[in-house]
């Protein structure tokens, strides 16, 4: 049973992992928090789903419609809502107040078009085959999900390192009046890394929809929830944080499920997240914040 | 358009929608002499069950009224949305008795909104019969109120005894939904059921409304070794559960509760979904004459396979117009709706949904009270994405 709780924590953490990863870089970049980031997970899993139903296209494809899709809704978001309101500079409820009104719009839309009940993808579409390995059982989706995470993380680590984009992005974060002076195109990275952040929480939905075979216009919001404690228990705006967080939360649950029991679950695993933020209130990495201040 | 052209035209509008009403309204008191209130949950989340119910209403009206009526009287069916809330259901309730002077109401869709709508109708002593309230206790708000729903404490011990007799378990694990009261009273009344076959829980596991990712309560499960999985959840989570099972690779029968009773089953956990246990007041499945008419009848009105809630009304309507058949038409209100109430107990039915009668249930406080159904639950076996009857 150990072994097999394990992957079930190691697929469950990559997907909270992958989730976090797009709301830490919106918040550490633009200094938003992004409470539509649960709609835009939620519409990645839907455009992925039409793809497969109604444009016949195989997996993969699919996956890279709905990037593109949940892409396209990145660059609206900034476009539409957070680029007016950083040129009003407007204090920073404000872009979070709006995009709550974006993720109960997108939430209505989706619902109005698609219904409100769960939705699966088509089975030709995945191999649910399991394999076996001495009584424990993963499937090709959840090796997927554990190395696209993987993949995902270190890209970006890297990219944020090594590139001149990824060093702009560190300065952006660090001072945004700073790195406009050194001649760094603010509002084009702005928008860029608002992208980025809804590609990535874009496949997170496509992953879980996949994962767990249920897509339905709330799908976004149990994330969203643990998606900011995950984010919070990071350290708000970083990376490593972010991916460490994840996997936290995946084995405090799955664990909490094995050896605690069902009913307790939600508790321990957030009791946990509770008393280690009591303790580090900055989070594990907590050294933006306090570069920040 | 002239303003003068406008002004006319909306005149004209306004004579012909006069002459309309007018219409309406003579034809209304010449044909219909028995208005039935029909309060259901035609929008929002529990229009999925609402909108069959009145399919199934119209339905069988449509029949009675073809054939003749009751004892030449027709039925005209008087329809509001009380769109799955306790408030509204409230308020359409005293519009169909007050207003609409209505002889009897069918509704509400759900238990919740009867908790608190049919002690409306019990006080202005008007009969009130719910076909799709399970809930315990809704009965016994009063000797007005009467249901042909089955609740689930019915149900659940004959699907638990037929799917233990087959299978040969010797003990179940348990697996719900912790934070939903119909989830949760299908756990308590497994566990009543489990007790009375002396059948020992290995584990109870939990789960929350809108949860995805059922893998390790089902590790767990699997760990524990038991012959079957009792699972009282609804079809959004239970589709996703039995999927999640077989990739787990535990093939184990699953026992599932009213809420699993549905052809989504076969949607969300296509090809997942063989060895699911349910019970049901009703099978699209069972070959009894009453049954097969009613579906064909169905299909040809709406183009589309019933459900348990459609079959539920539809027989309710047949119920109602045998006792009606004993009513003499006073023309005072008060005294016919109360004569219809007296009638209604002594009824017996064969419908799509098998043999039937009322049993009366007791008050909390002891006195006698509504009316409940005696009526055999059907067994039924998934195979194949399909629901096969167990005898």
């Amino acid at each position: 049973m150990l072994a097999q709780q394990l992957v079930n924590a190691i697929s469950l953490g990559g997907v909270y992992a992958l989730f976090a990863l797009g709301f830490t870089l919106v918040f550490g970049v633009l200094n938003v928090l992004n409470l539509a980031h649960g709609a835009i997970f939620m519409l990645g899993a839907y455009a992925a789903l039409q793809a497969v139903i109604h444009l016949r296209l195989p997996l993969l494809a699919s996956a890279f419609f709905a990037m593109l899709i949940t892409g396209v809704a990145g660059w609206l978001l900034d476009r539409l809502i957070f680029a007016p309101l950083r040129a009003r500079r407007a204090p920073h409820l404000v872009p979070m107040i709006a995009t709550i009104g974006l993720a109960i719009s997108l939430n209505s839309l989706v619902q109005g078009f698609f219904g409100a009940e769960n939705l699966r993808f088509p089975l030709d579409a995945l191999s649910a085959e399991a394999l076996s390995l001495r009584g424990v059982q993963i499937t090709w989706l959840e090796l997927r999900i554990i190395f696209l995470a993987f993949v995902l993380m270190v890209a970006l680590l890297w990219g944020l390192k090594k590139t001149r984009i990824g060093c702009a992005l560190r300065g952006l974060a660090e001072s945004p009046k700073a790195a406009a002076l050194m001649g760094v195109d603010v509002e084009g990275l702005f928008r860029m890394t608002s992208v980025i952040a809804a590609v990535l929480g874009g496949m997170a939905g496509v992953l879980i929809a996949l994962y767990t075979n249920a897509v339905f216009p709330q799908m976004g919001q149990p994330m969203l929830h643990k998606g900011i404690a995950v984010v919070i228990l990071g350290g708000m705006g970083d990376i490593r944080g972010a991916l460490l967080g994840g996997f936290f939360l995946g084995f405090a649950e799955v664990f909490s499920v094995a050896y605690i029991g069902s009913t307790m679950r939600d508790a321990v695993a957030f009791g946990l997240l509770f008393v280690i933020l009591l303790f580090r209130p900055e989070g594990l990495f907590g050294k933006a914040a306090q570069r920040r201040a | 358009m002239t303003v003068s052209t406008r002004a006319r035209m909306k005149l004209k509008q306004t004579l012909l929608g006069i002459i309309l009403q007018l219409g309406f309204a003579c034809g209304v008191t010449v044909a219909a002499e028995m208005k039935i209130g029909v309060a259901e949950a035609l929008t929002g989340n529990a229009a999925q069950y609402g909108v069959p119910i009145r399919k199934g209403f119209e339905l069988a009206v449509g029949e009675l009224n073809g054939s003749g009526g009751i004892n030449g009287n027709k039925i005209e069916l008087v329809i509001e949305d009380e769109q799955g809330k306790k408030e509204e259901a409230i308020n359409v309730f005293k519009k169909l008795i007050f207003q609409d002077k209505v002889l009897m109401l069918f509704g509400p869709t759900l238990s919740n909104s009867a908790q608190a709508s049919d002690p409306v109708a019990q006080a202005g002593k008007v009969v009130v019969f719910g076909t799709s309230n399970t809930a315990d206790g809704i009965t016994s708000i009063g000797n007005y109120v009467f249901r042909n729903s089955v609740t689930e404490a019915d149900i659940l011990p004959v699907t638990l005894k037929v799917a233990a007799q087959k299978t040969g378990l010797k003990k179940v694990a348990v697996l719900y939904g912790n934070d939903d009261i119909f989830t949760k009273s299908g756990y308590d009344n497994f566990v009543k059921a489990l007790q009375a076959l002396k059948i020992p829980v290995a584990t109870a596991e939990t789960f929350a409304k809108g949860d995805v990712d059922f893998k390790p309560q089902l590790t767990k499960i699997k760990a524990s070794n038991p012959d079957a999985i009792v699972l009282s959840a609804l079809v959004a989570e239970g589709g996703p559960i039995m999927v999640q099972a077989r990739q787990l690779a535990i093939t184990l029968p699953f026992i599932g509760g009213n809420g699993m009773n549905s052809p989504r089953v076969f949607e969300l956990a296509k090809d997942s979904s063989d060895n699911l246990w349910v019970g049901s007041p009703w099978s699209v499945e069972n070959p009894a004459t009453e049954n097969k008419r009613f579906i064909t009848a169905y299909q040809k009105a709406y183009s589309s396979l019933p459900d348990q809630f459609a079959a539920q009304a539809y027989d309710a309507v047949y119920i109602v117009a045998q006792a009606l058949k004993k009513v003499k038409p006073t023309g005072k209100l008060d005294a016919d709706r109360k004569a219809l109430r007296d009638a209604l107990p002594g009824t017996q039915w064969t419908g799509a949904t098998g043999p039937f009668k009322f049993r009366q249930v007791t008050a909390r406080d002891g006195k006698p009270a509504g009316y409940d159904a005696v009526q055999t639950a059907i067994v039924m076996m998934t195979k194949g994405n399909q629901y096969v009857i167990q005898k």
